[in-house]
């Protein structure tokens, strides 16, 4: 487990981060590294320079005001031992303390897992269904990616390469709003084989007026479940709905499968998982 | 003047005292060796299953920064390959054993193709990269069944049809046949045992250093068995005297029966550290090289026809194996389906017809050799299903057909109609009835029939496992004759310095067993010396008497019977010395409590420390004794042990999804007398989790072409902490009469009984959709397609 030679850099600002990420193309930016630096010790991942953001001002803290904002240098175990966090959105901390093991939750971060785009990572898929957005600054400025918009295929988002995340923004969610995720782990990677991210919100008229539900660990990149969004819209959160949803949960979706798990039954585990979080969220409503 | 007695410490759950060491990180393993001038070894690995190597170019290597050198398998053809140690009388055996480095063909994913030495593990991995090797790819094989048939890809000229070997044992097939077609109930049923990577905590490596002005070479390697090495690699690899060459296992993180087998690197590093004047060289694997290429184990595919009474007696067994040994012969790869396996597969019953078939297979994956358990787990396995088979098949409750069936207390010793060893004894029921009693059986029965009856989607799994197994290898007469190339005795040197403290020395070699605390024990109860005083050598070839290595369950059994003798003659040769200077006849001598006395007054007698002390200086010894107190004892079992036991598990299995959460897991186990109950436990907490492991998550998957998908351990399951059950441990004692300490060993017991205990658990939680059987690993996805299939 010997990586290539690499220059390594240390900024101490996100300007002087940028520069290093603008001089060097193959350079590549560390957040917690869990990812990246088992990838260059198999030389899977060969960067010229790694640009190590820890040091960075300004990149860690929870904001909660209405809106949560999250520097994206924040870790895992932050985010599940924030009370401020515990108070406003659960279920943030909660998939926090899901993902990997206390070691993983102790380096990696929020910002980190966004921007690697991992196909089974946990909170692309959550972020997704929360409507989220992410602050990137660049050469270019500054600019608001949604979501929606930031994740493109595998591995591969639409970050500029010296663009660098700065912030997460997950919205204040409309009242009566109900969410849940669902997800089971891959028993040797922990990563998600299946997950599943809901957010259901219910109208005055009692009739569900927004959702989004959102899938990881199947698809090559975390997908909105627009059949089954539709199939509640306008409809009352019951078990008719649910079971609706939870059915036309994989339609659209672009389902693979490996030796562990086939795209048939990981298809099977998206209608499953869905009626499981769109319950939870119900309950949670 | 003799003291009062001390406490006894054989049955004290003790601490072990290796661990302060070990979990503060003061262990010395492998990678904690420094040497001065220390050059290191990379290797490059075929990237084919199956390939002829049509040329190699180093050109750009050889250039690299820091290269020392490159070699290949043409640079060093005129080393031997490594030795196969299994020959059994009258058996075809279609030996292909490994190059150090592969020449002309490669028969793996991993196959090691050429070496680079560098100054730093850094070059040595960018010099790979500037190796350019031509491959032209040839058809591969994985499958031991698939590789047997017409038109199947070849691997080996002299092994047609890439058949290893054909043993068998038991009635002759025809008879046992006949009895089958006469049985009032008839199962057929294929039974896989998937292929497994052991997954020790420390992968393997090793360093070589010549000496050039002595000629002398020493080898340090994670090895279960050093002596086994020195003589492999001496006389059998490079042809150099045996004299000459020193092995060290350092610090070993586990082995689980991997760390047994020479490997190639381990000559390669000394005679790389010969053409470099000296300099020492090591080869440090990592943990894809590990799953690619150190040896794998099980990799079973067999039929099996039972016969049966429809009351639930089995009345007629024959099994047929299908058994992968990967690209090449292992060390002793054959002897496990054999001995190991085929010999045991009765289990704990009486079945008056019986045959078992063993076909061995040359495929394109990894060696595969003994893995925790070693055929046991396999034999089993394999009993165990087919008794719930039976239960399926009559209606009868599982534990009642193991009653039925099982081996009685007055028929022992037993012969269980396959040619090996008899069982010694046991009381298999006694342990069925406590676990029963222990889980609850009649109420989680009821539980069962309700959930059933509601339809519930948590459905309950009650899975029993009555095992048997045979351990303490072995008597060296009938390893012999079974054809393993050696004998299995073990060597202990017991010696008292003059200060009184002892230093006990050992063949067997701990690497995680904690031989260190539970032989401590048993010599300061059999000489009455504080624990402190003792201390346990092990693991260096140097001025040590060969030793056979741990591995087997073992070590305790046969290594601690060494001992045992060693001691009982130092106490001998004490109370002889304790005699003449009390001026007493030797039969007046009494020895206990750490002294000897003349019987009836012990006021007056002679500490073992006193006597030490005098039998060093040698002023005033009996006329013909020889100074100092120290014996050495070789010692060869009369038989193997038999521990024995029943595990339960009850699962929940989701109706929807698949998946299986393990509930309750209940173990009442005979491993004869315990020295350290803590040491017990512990291994069967963690035999127990590696057997589950391969119920639910572990198996190696290869692709089509021989590539390994299961390369790491983000794809490749263990089971970790946190996915373990609680475990509910019991035990019943019955001492075994072959060796004096009455032990059976325990290093395996766990992974033999729970595999089956899981598996049988899942199969019944859903066997009222009519499902009798279903492939290991049992995933999740694997267990929905089987209730997909039959609803």
């Amino acid at each position: 487990m010997f990586p290539s030679q690499f220059d390594y850099h240390r900024p101490s600002s996100v300007a002087e981060a940028i520069q290093f990420l603008q001089n060097d193309p193959d350079a590549k930016i560390l957040a917690g590294g869990h990812s990246l630096i088992p990838a260059m010790k198999l030389r899977l991942a060969v960067p010229s320079a790694l640009v190590d953001l820890s040091q960075v001002d300004g990149l860690r803290g929870i904001a909660v005001n209405g809106d949560i904002r999250i520097g994206a240098m924040t870790t895992y175990a932050q985010l599940r031992d924030s009370d401020a966090l515990k108070a406003a959105m659960p279920l943030l901390s909660e998939v926090a303390n899901n993902v990997g093991d206390p070691q993983v939750q102790s380096r990696g971060t929020l910002g980190g897992s966004l921007a690697h785009a991992d196909p089974a990572a946990d909170f692309t898929a959550v972020v997704l269904a929360l409507g989220g957005s992410v602050k990137a600054v660049g050469t270019g400025g500054e600019r608001e990616i949604s979501a929606d918009d930031l994740f493109v295929d595998l591995f591969t988002t639409s970050l500029n390469p010296d663009e660098v995340i700065t912030e997460v923004t997950i919205p204040n969610p409309a009242a009566r709003t109900g969410m849940a995720y669902q997800k089971r782990g891959h028993p040797a990677s922990g990563y998600a084989v299946v997950g599943v991210a809901v957010s259901v919100t219910v109208g005055d008229d009692g009739n569900v007026s927004d959702a989004r539900i959102a899938v990881t660990g199947c698809t090559p990149k975390a997908t909105r479940a627009t059949a089954a969004e539709q199939a509640l819209v306008g409809k009352p959160l019951n078990e008719a709905s649910i079971d609706a949803a939870a059915k036309a949960a994989p339609e659209g979706l672009d389902i693979n499968g490996d030796h562990y798990a086939s795209a048939e039954y990981r298809a099977h585990l998206v209608e499953v998982d869905t009626r499981r979080a769109l319950e939870a969220a119900a309950k949670a409503l | 003047m003799v003291a009062s007695a001390p406490e006894k410490l054989v049955g004290k759950p003790i601490k072990r005292r290796e661990d302060p060491r070990l979990i503060t990180g003061a262990g010395v393993f492998i990678d904690d060796v420094r040497l001065p001038g220390l050059a290191h070894m990379a290797v490059l690995r075929s990237p084919y299953a199956h390939a002829r190597i049509v040329s190699i170019n180093a050109d750009a290597a050889r250039a690299m920064p820091g290269v020392l050198g490159v070699f290949t398998g043409e640079d060093i053809k005129h080393i031997n390959p490594l030795p196969c140690a299994w020959q059994a009388p009258g058996v075809e055996n279609k030996v292909n054993t490994p190059r150090l480095l592969a020449l002309d063909e490669v028969h793996q994913v991993g196959d090691p193709v050429a070496v680079v030495v560098t100054e730093s593990p850094y070059q040595a991995k960018d010099a790979l990269a500037a190796i350019e090797v031509d491959y032209e790819e040839l058809p591969a094989v994985v499958g031991a069944r698939k590789a047997t048939t017409p038109g199947a890809p070849q691997l080996h000229e002299n092994a047609p049809s890439n058949i290893v070997f054909r043993w068998s044992c038991g009635q002759d097939a025809d008879q046992v046949d006949a009895a089958l077609a006469a049985s009032e109930v008839q199962v057929r049923e294929r039974i896989g045992n998937q292929q497994l990577i052991p997954t020790a905590i420390e992968p393997r490596g090793s360093i070589g250093r010549y000496d050039p002005g002595t000629g002398e070479y020493t080898l340090w390697a994670t090895s279960q068995a050093p002596h086994v090495h020195r003589l492999l690699t001496a006389a059998f690899v490079l042809g150099v005297p045996e004299q000459k060459i020193r092995v060290i296992a350092p610090d070993v993180g586990g082995g689980f029966g991997s760390k047994i087998y020479l490997y190639f690197d381990m000559p390669l590093v000394l005679w790389l550290s010969e053409q470099l004047g000296g300099r020492p060289v090591k080869f440090f694997e990592d943990r894809s090289e590990n799953f690619l290429h150190t040896s794998h184990g099980r990799g079973h595919d067999s039929d099996v026809a039972i016969g049966a009474t429809k009351d639930g007696k089995i009345t007629a067994l024959r099994v047929d194996t299908f058994a992968n040994l990967g690209g090449y012969l292992s060390t002793i790869a054959p002897g496990t389906p054999s001995t190991l396996y085929g010999r045991m597969v009765a289990g704990c019953y009486k079945i008056p017809n019986i045959h078992v078939g063993i076909t061995g297979v040359y495929t394109n994956t990894a060696m595969v050799d003994a893995y925790r358990g070693a055929g046991r787990t396999e034999a089993s396995y394999m009993i165990e299903r087919v008794v719930d088979l039976v239960a399926n098949a009559t209606g009868v409750d599982p534990a009642e057909v193991r009653r039925l069936n099982f081996v009685q207390p007055e028929d022992f010793p037993f012969d269980n109609g396959l040619g090996g060893l008899p069982y010694d004894s046991g009381d298999y029921e006694k342990a069925l009835n406590r676990a029963l009693e222990m889980v609850g059986y009649e109420d989680l029965r009821r539980e069962q029939a309700e959930r059933r009856e509601n339809g519930d989607r948590k459905m309950l799994g009650i899975g029993l496992s009555s095992f048997v197994e045979a351990c303490g290898l072995g008597p060296s007469q009938y390893m012999g004759r079974e054809g393993w190339a050696a004998g299995l005795w073990e060597s202990a040197n017991v010696r008292i310095h003059l200060t009184g403290k002892v230093v006990v020395t050992t063949g067997s070699l701990p690497h995680g067993q904690g031989h260190e605390t539970t032989f401590s024990q048993l010599v300061a109860d059999e000489l009455g010396v504080p624990f402190e005083d003792i201390q346990v050598k092990h693991s260096d070839t140097q001025g040590t008497p060969f030793g056979y290595g741990s591995y087997g369950s073992r070590s305790l059994a046969v290594g601690g019977t060494a001992i045992y003798k060693s001691v009982a003659k130092v106490r001998e040769k004490a109370m002889q010395l304790a005699a003449h200077l009390l001026e007493a006849a030797p039969e007046d001598i009494v020895y206990e409590n750490g002294g000897a006395y003349v019987k009836g007054s012990p006021e007056s007698g002679k500490t073992i420390q006193e006597l030490a002390g005098a039998a060093h200086v040698g002023y005033d010894l009996p006329a013909g004794m020889e100074p100092t107190l120290e014996a050495t004892t070789f010692y060869d079992p009369p038989s193997f042990t038999f521990p024995f036991g029943t595990h339960i598990c009850v699962v929940e299995v989701d109706r929807d999804t698949g998946d299986t959460e393990v509930k309750r897991y209940v173990a009442v186990d005979d491993v004869g007398n315990v020295v350290n109950p803590l040491i017990v436990d512990g291994q069967l907490h963690g035999g127990i989790t590696q057997g589950l492991g391969q119920a639910l998550y572990e198996g190696v998957v290869y692709a089509e072409k021989g590539e390994m998908l299961t390369g790491s351990l983000n794809d490749y399951a263990i089971v970790r902490a946190s996915m373990a059950p609680m475990f509910e441990l019991e035990n019943t004692v019955t001492p075994t009469s072959v060796n004096p300490l009455g032990a059976r060993g325990v290093g395996e017991a766990g992974a033999i009984a729970s595999t089956p205990a899981v598996a049988n658990a899942v199969i019944d939680a859903v066997s009222h959709l009519g499902i009798r059987n279903m492939d290991m690993p049992l995933t999740p996805e694997r267990v929905w397609r089987s209730m997909a299939a039959n609803t």
